[in-house]
């Protein structure tokens, strides 16, 4: 399907990185016209909130450009972790692996509004 | 001095001599976040602690290196190696000389944040951690203790 886009984290991010992320997503989802968003974390060993806010304002971001964004990937020591640290990420939607992920895409699964 | 190797934790040394000397970070921009999140990494894999364990530590060391940067307008964190009743434990020391923390109450509280995060920051860090303590004077700065162990 060539309406989505797959982005795969692969280094440990500093902040201004993250954010240049933020912005060349959203310039990209301009661009192509993507209705969805698959935003590989396999290779994160940790979120902190930083990182956790970065999550939650691309897959906002991208829902107002009409696109949705599924978190796939997230290891289980940092779902763990989140979780403890306080951050639930309400509202984004996930998938274990990118596979599944499109899936849902492809489905269109939970087309409807997931505001948390 | 953004050194990512572990002066506590190089290879072929064990926690007796890393306790001799503990390794300083210099804590000023998001890349010495980075490099302050893969020494405790490396320091908690030394150590075997598991997945899990290793992962509260660097986020918690993630959390309380940027809140150094931040709002203490850069510091440093002193990574040690030591023992509590017997079970090696990392032990993290944030310190800066910035504003310090006017309202320890309010800051501690869930949800609550002076605007650049989540409100998870202090109260979120303390639970990803064995022991926590903060000591700040307004005016002055802040240091904060956080220890872990297996």
């Amino acid at each position: 399907m060539g309406e989505c886009l797959l982005i795969t984290i692969q280094v440990d991010m500093h902040d201004k990185l993250a954010l240049a992320l933020q912005d060349d997503l959203t310039a990209k989802i301009y661009a192509t016209g993507a209705k969805g968003v698959l935003l590989d974390i396999s290779a994160l060993e940790i979120v902190d909130s930083f990182m956790g806010r970065m999550i939650a304002n691309i897959s906002a971001m991208a829902r107002i450009l009409d696109a949705r964004t599924i978190v796939v990937g997230m290891r289980p020591a940092v779902a763990i972790t989140l979780v403890e640290l306080g951050l639930e990420l309400p509202g984004i939607q996930t998938a274990l692996d990118v596979e599944r992920g499109m899936q849902l895409l492809r489905r269109g699964i939970g087309r409807h509004d997931v505001d948390g | 001095m953004s050194n990512a190797a572990c002066n506590c934790c190089g290879a072929g040394s064990d926690a007796t001599t890393s306790m001799d000397n503990p390794a300083v970070i210099q804590l000023r921009n998001e890349h010495d976040v980075v490099a302050a999140r893969q020494v405790v990494r490396t320091v908690t894999q030394h150590l075997r602690f598991s997945l899990v364990d290793q992962t509260k530590m660097v986020t918690a060391a993630s959390e309380l290196a940027r809140n150094t940067i931040i709002h203490g307008g850069g510091g440093t964190m002193q990574c040690e190696i030591t023992q509590r009743d017997g079970r090696d434990c990392v032990r993290l020391v944030f310190e800066d000389q910035g504003p310090g923390i006017s309202d320890m109450s309010l800051a501690m509280k869930d949800g609550w944040s002076s605007g650049t995060g989540l409100g998870m920051g202090l109260p979120g860090t303390k639970r990803l951690v064995n022991e926590f303590q903060v000591d700040t004077v307004p005016g002055q700065g802040t240091r904060i203790v956080i220890a872990r162990w297996k």
